[in-house]
């Protein structure tokens, strides 16, 4: 008792206790959720996905996939960046024209056209692809992505990617 | 649950000892006569963590590069959620740090707390003060914005003044005299990389040798019984914390920290000024002017230094109770007063900000959504007056159709054949024919196209100078390069936000020789006369 110049009765000392957690509870909840908040949502969108043009696609041979390249605007944080985008081109026997993601579905590696096998081939793990885009053997989850497509004047516009309909992503 | 809980602690106890440690450390001994007046130290050590924790938040997001540190700055200002309440944090924090330690330091000044055998302490605490005056110094330059570039540019050409050591200064500081990348990185490397481990370094050791002394009894506390530092200390320190943060948090909510224009070593126009708590020296400064410059720039701060280091060597009698400590009341008061008033004086003598491009936000500003294209149509449409005859939603009754009416169900080709031969197009009408050309003629039908009965009021607010402005924009064909809220194309930089890039002067000089202010630009240079160059500029920098 002798050192307890200060009232510190149990119902005082439990009121201490209690206060200093509180407050270390309600500081470190106002730090913490604006932390979390800051951390875990995605930036505002600071522009809609545009069309762009791959290129022409009025002499394209139906049934023969082409590479086109592009170059396209993409948002990486602060910065839009301009770089060289990608795409499988196949034209059907009518006026239809599918393009490709140029990555595998399995882990993203490059794919290319074999044309003695008839068939998209990944070199990474074997996958492959027929021309409609669908797995035929390997690894692969699901079929080639594609990009949303329209033609304009004989010009391709791509839009933004997605999964193959029908397909269990 | 209390069971598990104790077999747990006790496992750690045996194998770290930590628990014992921390109930050592809650059951120090500490004077009867402790109380409020030492809570200063914990919340500045709550405020240095503040900082260490907002400051790991900002670098995740922040390039540290003059090329990217604004850019990236804005990005978490304008596009992350919470962004500008973790900016705001930090940069409150800082001045709050600030003056906790002032008030921590002229605590122990007034008690005597430096006294045998507490010199060491004082002075590893004079070291935290520089410490976080030095963090101040490093940190303002982060921001890459004008402020932060002019601000560091007098701080190193003050650094380059001092005798005997200013060249070296100059060479540790990097560039030779000229803010650019090395001192950036320098700066960035201090703030974040050198500072902080420092900082913990000598924290551990103020509160260590706080441990080894014990605080600083009052006269008379030994014949008192002695308290613990657990509950009651603790109790204290924890309100005055929370205290201090409700103030740091309603701060950082509610007050914008700004960010001004990136940073333009070519502004001939910026007035620099430092952080509130370092106006004081900027004052004396400017008291002491040709020889006596570096007087004030250097001697006087370090000779205020070293009488803060010698304190514990000058004053070195028994501690005597506070109420009899008069010189050093004194001291502290004429320190206070000396500060307040040059201080006060900085603030009172703040020149004007530059008439820069001043728009008034406070009315509709619908128009800034207009393209430029819309916006010279409302001048053709002024031009002409159109409003003489037609009514532009409710309102008195004119000969022509209301315009927010009609418009909205034609398309722009009737309506430009309508503008050449209004009798062809509509037998009948008192409308004359419009004396514009094809492109102007298009730019009438596009405002005309966006009117409508709830944006008419707002429209036609546009001030003057951005319809104006508009038409010079047109008339250069600035779109087929620029973009202007999202209209024209992406070939040269989106103008809008043009206002928080760059300066105006640096603007108006571009226009003229734009190879020379941006280099490998494709822009070519424009010879406007000094009236339309005026408008141009007035205009983008409304842009938001």
């Amino acid at each position: 008792m002798s050192r307890q110049s200060e009232s510190e009765g149990p119902t005082r000392r439990g009121f201490y206790a209690g206060a200093i957690y509180a407050i270390g509870g309600i500081v470190g909840a106002a730090l913490g959720a604006p932390a979390l908040i800051y951390l875990f949502f995605s930036p505002k969108a600071r522009k809609a996905g545009e069309w762009v043009e791959a290129g022409d696609v009025t002499s394209l041979a139906p049934h023969q996939p082409v590479e086109m390249v592009f170059r396209r605007n993409r948002v990486d944080g602060w910065k839009v960046v301009s770089e060289k985008g990608t795409a499988w081109v196949v034209k059907d026997a009518g006026q239809g024209v599918t393009a490709f993601s140029p990555q595998c579905t399995h882990l993203g590696c490059a794919y290319h056209w074999d044309d003695a096998k008839d068939q998209f081939v990944c070199p990474c793990h074997n996958s492959l692809f027929s021309l409609d885009g669908k797995v035929l053997a390997g690894p692969a989850p699901r079929g080639l992505d594609r990009y949303e497509t329209r033609v304009e004047g004989g010009k391709l516009l791509l839009g933004g990617l997605r999964p193959p309909s029908g397909s269990q992503a | 649950m209390r069971r598990p809980w104790a077999g747990i602690a006790a496992w750690l106890d045996e194998r770290t000892g930590v628990p014992t440690a921390v109930r050592n450390f809650l059951a120090e001994e500490i004077p009867a006569s402790s109380g409020w007046r030492q809570v200063f130290g914990g919340v500045a050590v709550f405020l240095f963590l503040v900082q260490a924790f907002t400051g790991v938040l900002l670098a995740i997001n922040y390039a540290p590069t003059p090329g990217d540190a604004y850019n990236s700055l804005r990005y978490i200002l304008t596009e992350l959620t919470a962004g500008r309440l973790i900016r705001g944090l930090h940069h409150w924090g800082a001045g709050m740090m600030i003056v906790v330690v002032a008030l921590h330091l002229i605590q122990a000044f007034l008690y005597g707390a430096y006294k045998k055998p507490r010199e060491a302490t004082w002075l590893v605490g004079v070291g935290l003060l520089l410490l976080t005056l030095a963090y101040g110094l490093t940190g303002y330059l982060l921001p890459w914005d004008n402020r932060a570039y002019w601000g560091t540019v007098v701080v190193t050409q003050m650094a380059a003044s001092a005798p005997v050591v200013g060249p070296y200064l100059t060479r540790l500081l990097g560039g030779g005299g000229a803010v650019g990348v090395v001192t950036f990185a320098r700066f960035f490397v201090m703030h974040t990389m050198v500072l902080p481990p420092v900082t913990l370094l000598l924290i551990a050791l103020h509160v260590f040798l706080v441990r080894k002394h014990g605080v600083t009894p009052a006269p008379g506390d030994e014949l008192l019984p002695r308290k613990r530092f657990y509950p009651g200390q603790v109790f204290r320190d924890t309100v005055a914390v929370f205290i201090a943060f409700a103030i740091l948090f309603t701060l950082a909510a509610a007050v914008r920290v700004p960010l001004e224009q990136l940073a333009d070593p070519s502004d001939t126009t910026y007035i620099p000024r430092p952080e509130w708590y370092f106006l004081f020296l900027f004052q004396t400064l400017k008291l002491m002017t040709g020889p006596l410059e570096v007087v004030g720039s250097v001697v006087l701060p370090g000779l205020a230094v070293l009488a803060l280091t010698l304190v514990p060597f000058i004053d070195r009698g028994a501690l005597v109770k506070v109420t009899r400590r008069t010189t050093a009341m004194g001291i502290v008061a004429l320190a206070a007063i000396g500060w307040t008033a040059l201080t006060a004086t900085a603030l009172a003598t703040k020149p004007g900000q530059a008439p820069a491009a001043q728009v008034d936000y406070s009315g509709p500003t619908d128009w800034m959504q207009l393209s430029p294209e819309e916006m010279a149509g409302v001048a053709y449409f002024r031009q002409e007056n159109c409003a003489g005859c037609h009514a532009i939603g409710a309102g008195a009754s004119k000969p022509g159709p209301d315009l927010t009416q009609t418009s909205i169900h034609r398309d722009a080709a009737w309506m430009i054949r309508h503008f050449k031969q209004p009798g062809v197009v509509r037998p009948g009408t008192l409308m004359p024919a419009i004396a514009l050309n094809d492109a102007q003629l298009n730019s009438l039908a596009a405002f005309l196209l966006k009117l409508n009965p709830r944006n008419a009021a707002a429209l036609e607010n546009a001030p003057d100078f951005a319809t104006q402005g508009a038409l010079v924009y047109q008339a250069n064909d600035c779109g087929s390069c620029h973009q202007v809220n999202a209209m024209g194309t992406s070939f040269g930089p989106a103008l809008n936000g043009l206002s928080k890039r760059r300066s105006r002067s640096w603007v108006e000089r571009h226009f003229a020789d734009p190879a020379k202010l941006s280099p490998g630009s494709g822009m070519p240079p424009y010879n406007l006369s000094s009236k339309d160059l005026d408008r141009l500029t007035t205009y983008l920098f409304a842009l938001e």
